[in-house]
C-alpha cells in the first residue's frame, strides 16, 4: 500500500511542472518581442489585415485572457494549425512523433547495453588500459558535435564502404511502410511479417541510432564507473568477500546494484541530451520526425508548429522522467522508508 | 596568501599531468588564433573564385567550398566568432547565475524558493529544445543565441553558487565580518562569492564546451548566424549535402576545429578541478 502511496505522490509531484512548462511555453509567443499577427499574415500584409488576424487569434485580449483562451485549446488538443503544412500541428506532431520515439528509444537503449559494461569494466580494471579506453571514449563522446559524428558516420559507411544506405529517412523507397499497429517500423514489420521491410528499416535506423548513442555514451558510463567504483569500495561488499561469496557473486548482487541507483538517476539529464541531440541527428539523416518538422518551422518562422513542438518535447521529457522516477521507486526500498 | 606554493601546486599540476599541460597549450593556440584570425589567412574567407569544390592541396589546405572559398581561411576566421558567441554566453550565464544563486543562498526563505522553483522549470525542458524556442520566439539573431545559450545554463552557475554560500553563510568569518558592520550586499558579493569562486571557475570551463557545442547546434540548424558568415556549425551544414558525394573536406575541417574546441575545453576543466579543488580529484 505504501508503494501506491509514493508513486501516487510522485505523479502528482509532475503537475507543478506541467503548469510550469506551459506558463513558460506560453509566454515564448506572447511576450517576447515579435509580432505573431504580423508573422501569420504573411510579407504582403497591409495593416487592416494584420489588425484583424490579431483580433481573429484573439492577441488583442489581455495576457490572462489569452492564457485563458490558450489553456482551452490545449485541452481540446489544439495547438492551432501548422502554416508551412497547412495542416493542425497536434495532427503533425502524433504523426511524427513514432519516428522519434523510435530512434530515441533504440539510441538509448543501444547506448546503455554499451555504456553500462564499457563503466563496469572500467571501474573492476581501474587504471589499467581498459580504464584508459573508457576515459578516451567517455571525452571523445561529449566533445563530438552529434551532427558531425552523424556525416563522419555517412561518409564511411554510406560513401565510402557502401555497408549502409542514403541517410534519407526511416525506408529504402523500394519498401512500403508496414501496417501501422504501433508506428514503429521495426515492430510494425515483424508483426505484418513483412522480413524485408524489417531489414531495411534496420539498415536505415543503424547510422542515426549509432550517432545519437554516441552522444549519450559519455555520461552513462562515466556515472557507472563512479558509483561502481564506490560501492566496490564499500563495506557491504568487502563484507560479502570476507564471508567468502566469489568474487563474480559480489560484483553482480551485491556491487551492480547498489551502484544502478545513481545511474538511473543519471538517465534524466540523459534523455534532456538524447532529446536535444534528436533534432540534429533527424536533420543530419532526413529522419521525418517532430525534429526535422520543428527544424522547417523555424526556418518559415512558423510559430504555432515550433511552440507545439517545443512543448511535445517537455512533456515527452517529464513523462521519460517520471517514468525513471517511478522504475527508481520500485527498484529502491529505502524510497519508501524516505517518502 | 601563499601566493608563491599555489604557483607551486599549478606547476605541480601541469607537470604531473601531461594532458593538463596539452589542453592549456591547445587553448592558448585557440586562443591566439581566435585574436589574430584574420590576418593569418591568405585568402579573404568571403570571396568567392570559379575553383569550387576542389580537394585539398598546397594552395587550399582544406580545399574550396561549393563557392570557391578558402575552407582553411574560413575554419581559421570563424574560430572567432565561435569564441565570442560561447565566452559572452558563459560569461552572461556565469554573472547572473551566481548572483542569482548568491542571494538564494545568502537570503533564504522564499527568495530560494521562488529561485529554486524558477530553475527546475528552466530544467523541466529538454535545454537544446528550450534554447531553440527561445530564439525562434525572439527573433533569429546572434544576439539571441548568446541569450538563449546563456539561460539553459543558468541553472548550473546558480546552483553550484547557491550550495557554496549556503556552505559559507554561517562561517566564523562571515559573522566577523557581520560585527564589524558590513552590509549584507558587501559581505555576500565582496566576501562570500569570491570565496565560491574556485568551484564556480571549473563548472565555468567545463560548461564552455557544451555552450560551444550548443551554440554551433543553433547555428547548424539555421539559427543564429547568416549563410555568408564564416562559423562552424553553419559550415558543417551547408558542406551537409556534399558529403554523400564524397566531398569530405567541407565538413571534416570545421566540425574538425568545433571537436577540437570543444575537447579542449572539457580536457581544461578537468586541470583546473586538479588545481582548484584537489580532493576532487578522480
Amino acid at each position: 500500500m505504501g508503494r501506491v502511496l509514493v508513486v501516487f505522490k510522485r505523479v502528482m509531484q509532475a503537475i507543478p511542472t506541467i503548469v510550469g512548462i506551459v506558463i513558460i511555453t506560453f509566454l515564448l509567443t506572447r511576450a517576447l518581442p515579435g509580432d505573431p499577427a504580423a508573422f501569420f499574415a504573411g510579407p504582403a500584409a497591409t495593416p487592416e489585415s494584420i489588425a484583424e488576424i490579431r483580433q481573429q487569434l484573439g492577441l488583442d485580449q489581455p495576457l490572462p485572457v489569452q492564457f485563458g483562451r490558450y489553456l482551452l485549446d490545449l485541452t481540446r488538443g489544439d495547438l492551432g494549425q501548422s502554416m508551412t503544412t497547412g495542416q493542425p500541428v497536434m495532427a503533425e506532431l502524433i504523426r511524427r512523433l513514432p519516428a522519434s520515439l523510435e530512434l530515441t528509444l533504440v539510441a538509448l537503449l543501444l547506448s546503455m547495453v554499451i555504456a553500462l559494461p564499457l563503466g563496469i569494466l572500467a571501474a573492476t580494471h581501474q587504471d589499467t588500459w581498459i580504464d584508459q579506453v573508457c576515459r578516451f571514449v567517455v571525452t571523445a563522446g561529449v566533445s563530438l558535435p552529434t551532427f558531425f559524428t552523424g556525416l563522419l558516420l555517412v561518409y564511411v559507411f554510406y560513401f565510402l564502404l557502401g555497408w549502409s544506405p542514403p541517410p534519407l529517412g526511416r525506408l529504402d523507397i523500394l519498401y512500403l511502410p508496414p501496417t501501422q499497429v504501433t508506428g514503429f517500423y521495426l515492430i510494425d514489420a515483424l508483426i505484418a511479417g513483412e522480413f524485408d521491410v524489417f531489414w531495411s528499416a534496420l539498415k536505415q535506423l543503424a547510422l542515426p541510432a549509432i550517432t545519437l548513442a554516441l552522444f549519450t555514451l559519455a555520461p552513462l558510463a562515466r556515472m557507472t564507473r563512479a558509483s561502481m567504483l564506490q560501492s566496490l569500495a564499500s563495506d557491504y561488499v568487502r563484507t560479502a568477500r570476507a564471508c567468502g561469496l566469489s568474487y563474480g557473486k559480489v560484483l553482480r548482487t551485491y556491487a551492480l546494484r547498489n551502484a544502478l541507483l545513481p545511474v538511473i538517476t543519471t538517465l534524466g539529464m540523459v534523455f534532456s541530451f538524447s532529446l536535444g541531440a534528436n533534432v540534429l541527428v533527424e536533420k543530419v539523416f532526413s529522419w521525418p520526425g517532430i525534429g526535422s518538422f520543428a527544424i522547417e518551422a523555424l526556418v518559415a518562422s512558423d510559430y504555432a508548429a515550433v511552440q507545439g513542438f517545443v512543448l511535445a518535447m517537455a512533456l515527452l521529457f517529464v513523462v521519460l522522467n517520471l517514468c525513471v522516477d517511478l522504475v527508481y521507486t520500485l527498484v529502491d526500498p529505502r524510497v519508501k522508508i524516505d517518502g | 596568501m601563499a601566493n608563491s606554493s599555489f604557483l607551486g601546486h599549478v606547476h605541480y599540476v601541469v607537470t604531473s599531468n601531461p594532458v593538463t599541460l596539452m589542453a592549456m597549450t591547445l587553448f592558448a593556440i585557440i586562443v591566439l588564433t581566435a585574436i589574430l584570425g584574420p590576418s593569418l589567412v591568405a585568402y579573404d574567407p568571403l570571396a568567392t573564385t570559379s575553383q569550387a569544390l576542389e580537394p585539398p592541396t598546397w594552395q587550399h589546405w582544406f580545399g574550396t567550398d561549393h563557392l570557391g572559398r578558402d575552407v582553411f581561411s574560413r575554419v581559421v576566421v570563424a574560430t572567432r566568432l565561435d569564441l565570442m558567441i560561447s565566452v559572452s554566453a558563459v560569461l552572461l550565464s556565469f554573472v547572473v547565475g551566481a548572483s542569482l544563486g548568491g542571494i538564494a543562498g545568502y537570503w533564504g526563505g522564499w527568495l530560494d524558493s521562488t529561485l529554486g522553483r524558477m530553475l527546475d522549470t528552466i530544467m523541466a525542458f529538454p535545454l537544446f529544445v528550450l534554447a531553440m524556442g527561445i530564439v525562434a520566439a525572439s527573433g533569429n539573431t546572434i544576439q539571441n543565441v548568446v541569450i538563449a545559450t546563456a539561460i539553459i545554463n543558468l541553472p548550473f552557475y546558480a546552483r553550484v553558487a547557491r550550495a557554496e554560500v549556503v556552505v559559507r553563510r554561517q562561517s566564523g568569518w562571515v559573522l566577523a565580518a557581520q560585527l564589524a558592520g558590513n552590509g549584507p550586499w558587501r559581505i555576500l558579493f565582496g566576501r562570500v562569492l569570491p570565496n565560491a569562486l574556485p568551484p564556480m571557475m571549473v563548472q565555468i570551463s567545463l560548461n564552455m564546451g557544451w555552450a560551444i557545442l550548443n551554440a554551433a547546434g543553433l547555428s547548424f540548424i539555421g539559427l543564429g548566424v547568416r549563410a555568408p558568415t564564416a562559423e562552424w556549425g553553419i559550415m558543417v551544414a551547408e558542406g551537409a549535402g556534399y558529403i554523400v558525394s564524397g566531398e569530405w573536406w567541407l565538413v571534416i575541417f570545421p566540425g574538425g576545429a568545433l571537436m577540437l574546441a570543444v575537447f579542449t575545453f572539457n580536457l581544461l576543466g578537468d586541470g583546473l578541478r586538479d588545481i582548484f579543488d584537489p580532493q576532487r580529484r578522480t
